[in-house]
């Protein structure tokens, strides 16, 4: 990024504001201990044994680097089948949810038509009501379509979603016309310049909006735990949550089981850091 | 707005071309997929959450009018009470949060080198699994053997049960909460605080203004309104806690589940667990309620502390 160019090199004749930047390090170190003390802990347990665990004052560094709480976790949990059903549920939403508020917010944003302000209006409003409002309902059509335990049932309210098209429309909205009247000059119809000429522009738009909610989707646990009552089909959290209850005083296998499940989107992130950090930054552009 | 005056000067070149607007069908047919949707699962159960907080809606068979028994049983429900205190509690907590927040956006922006790896630390909690979180963090606040309380023996403090006694229960939580939303705080506010010129900062240290004064006269003041904006969405976060809850408190003796329920833990327990879906349309939409009068209150206290400038 652009900071790092800027090399410190005028850092004396700045004198007052550049000064030290040691004590702004201090300080930031010991946030950070506070933020990954958790992990570290999670860490150190998982290779430690039941006893090690429960011993008062507890153990800090495990006596022998034990394997057997992952052992425990993957021999007793399904995790692979839980972790297709988070994946594919997570797929289903992303892919879904994109095209749909692309062409939703590309409509709203370029093309007149009647009734475009009020529709848009009632978008906004549902965009406004917290989502436990909508739960009971969503719960009888999933019912009623017989949908309960299936992997669609996880990702069908997220398809669609007011917070998509207003960010799409928003992305839309600030781009220059020219490309438009080009391409409709060329002879493309309405859909070619969206989908040929419009859409690609909305690249990092698309980029954040998919990661997240992804992000969303992964990490949602009341809406799986709703329609998936009989235990068939449960992405991770709902599994992991089920874990608890199972083995209550294991911390071993429960930390191994919280390290396993969580890994693949902390990768995800790692990967993609630009394009979460622009849409948790975007999300907070307008409310 | 303002761009309209630029608009008509092209218009001819495209008539005389043979080039048309697209048509509202385009839009319409746009539109459509988005607008079902809406309708089907959003609009549709809106209304019918609020239909079924008139009525009496057992699992089985036809619901009942019964206009506001719902709304009267839950203000006369010591339950719905506690979880309204509860959340309200949690939610005060959580803003204590936002102050640190700024603090630590303020610091990172002041770093050159290594800003990157701050940001990825402090948003580890955001995306891993809150149900991972909350198992760890509850292995760390266990009363006999968790890391918090031997911790606290160092300094001679008595170890509590952090989670399993109500006393500390919300605390406890809010503690975690704060953990969990710093990440999404920081990026939020950085973002705020790229777009305070710098000039402003070099013109105040040349009158010789120290850090901490810059930060309280050019700092907080420029970055209020994304102070605003976190404290609204944190806010409506901190109304909505379940999965910290639902995960802290699985098999945990029962007084401290039933003096910590929050308001969406008890939605879910009446209308998912309990089936009492009458009951439970008439808790969302209490709480939709308090939502949006706490978005109200804080807009209308903005007026005394946000800077526009």
């Amino acid at each position: 990024m652009a900071e790092s160019t800027v090399r410190r090199t005028s850092g004396p004749r700045r004198g007052g504001r550049a000064g030290a930047t040691w004590p702004i390090h201090v300080l930031l170190v010991v946030a950070v201990v506070f933020m990954v003390v958790p992990f570290v802990w999670q860490l150190l347990t998982v290779f430690k044994t039941t006893a090690e665990v429960t011993r008062v004052p507890p153990t800090i560094l495990p006596a022998d680097f034990s394997l057997h709480s992952f052992e425990t976790f993957f021999s007793t949990v399904p995790f692979w089948s839980m972790f297709a059903v988070s994946a594919g549920s997570l797929v289903l939403r992303v892919a879904g949810q994109i095209v749909v508020a692309a062409l939703a917010g590309y409509a709203f944003a370029r093309i007149p038509f009647p009734g475009s302000r009020v529709l848009f209006g009632l978008f906004i409003v549902m965009l406004m009501v917290p989502s436990q409002l909508f739960l009971i309902g969503q719960f009888q059509l999933i019912r009623d379509l017989q949908l309960l335990d299936t992997l669609p049932a996880l990702a069908i309210p997220g398809l669609f979603s007011a917070f998509g098209t207003f960010l799409m429309r928003q992305a839309f909205l600030t781009m220059p016309g020219d490309y438009e009247e080009a391409a409709r000059l060329d002879g493309a119809n309405t859909f070619q310049v969206f989908w040929y000429v419009m859409l690609p522009m909305a690249r990092p738009m698309l980029a954040a909006l998919a990661v997240l909610t992804g992000l969303y989707s992964w990490n949602d646990l009341l809406w799986p735990l709703i329609v998936s009552p009989s235990g068939e089909n449960r992405p991770l959290p709902v599994g992991l949550a089920g874990l608890q209850g199972q083995f209550g005083t294991d911390y071993p296998t429960l930390m191994a089981g919280a390290l396993v499940c969580s890994i693949p989107l902390v990768i995800v992130f790692l990967v993609l850091q630009r394009q979460f950090f622009a849409g948790i930054a975007s999300s907070g552009l307008k409310g | 707005m303002t761009n309209v005056a630029t608009k008509p000067v092209r218009r001819p070149v495209g008539r005389r071309t043979g080039v048309s607007k697209p048509s509202g069908w385009w839009g319409l047919a746009f539109i459509a997929p988005a607008t079902i949707g809406l309708v089907a699962l959003y609009v549709w159960p809106f209304l019918s959450t609020l239909l079924k907080s008139f009525q009496d809606v057992p699992a089985f068979g036809p619901a009942t009018f019964v206009g506001l028994e719902n709304y009267t049983t839950l203000i006369g429900d010591g339950d719905f009470w506690k979880a309204f205190q509860n959340s309200a509690l949690y939610t005060l907590i959580i803003l204590l949060g936002i102050p640190l927040a700024v603090v630590l956006a303020a610091l990172i922006e002041q770093v050159g080198r290594g800003r990157a790896i701050y940001r990825v630390l402090f948003f580890l909690p955001v995306v891993t699994l809150p149900v991972a979180i909350g198992m760890v963090w509850r292995f760390i606040y266990n009363g006999d053997f968790g890391l918090l309380n031997y911790v606290l023996s160092w300094f001679g403090i008595d170890g509590q049960f952090w989670v399993a006694d109500p006393r500390f229960t919300i605390y406890a939580f809010g503690v975690v909460g704060i953990w969990m939303g710093l990440g999404i705080n920081l990026i939020i506010l950085g973002a705020g605080l790229q777009a305070i010129p710098k000039a402003l900062y070099e013109a105040s240290s040349l009158d010789g203004a120290g850090r901490v004064r810059q930060f309280f006269h050019i700092t907080v003041p420029l970055l209020s309104p994304s102070i605003f904006f976190v404290t609204i969405l944190s806010v409506i976060a901190a109304l909505q806690m379940f999965d910290l809850l639902f995960i802290m408190l699985r098999g945990v003796n029962n007084t401290a589940l039933t003096d910590s329920k929050t308001i969406v833990y008890l939605f879910y327990e009446k209308a998912f667990v309990q089936f009492d879906q009458g009951y439970g349309a008439a808790i969302a939409i209490v709480l939709l309620m308090v939502i949006m009068i706490a978005t109200a209150l804080q807009f209308r206290l903005q007026r005394s502390w946000v800077f526009y400038g």
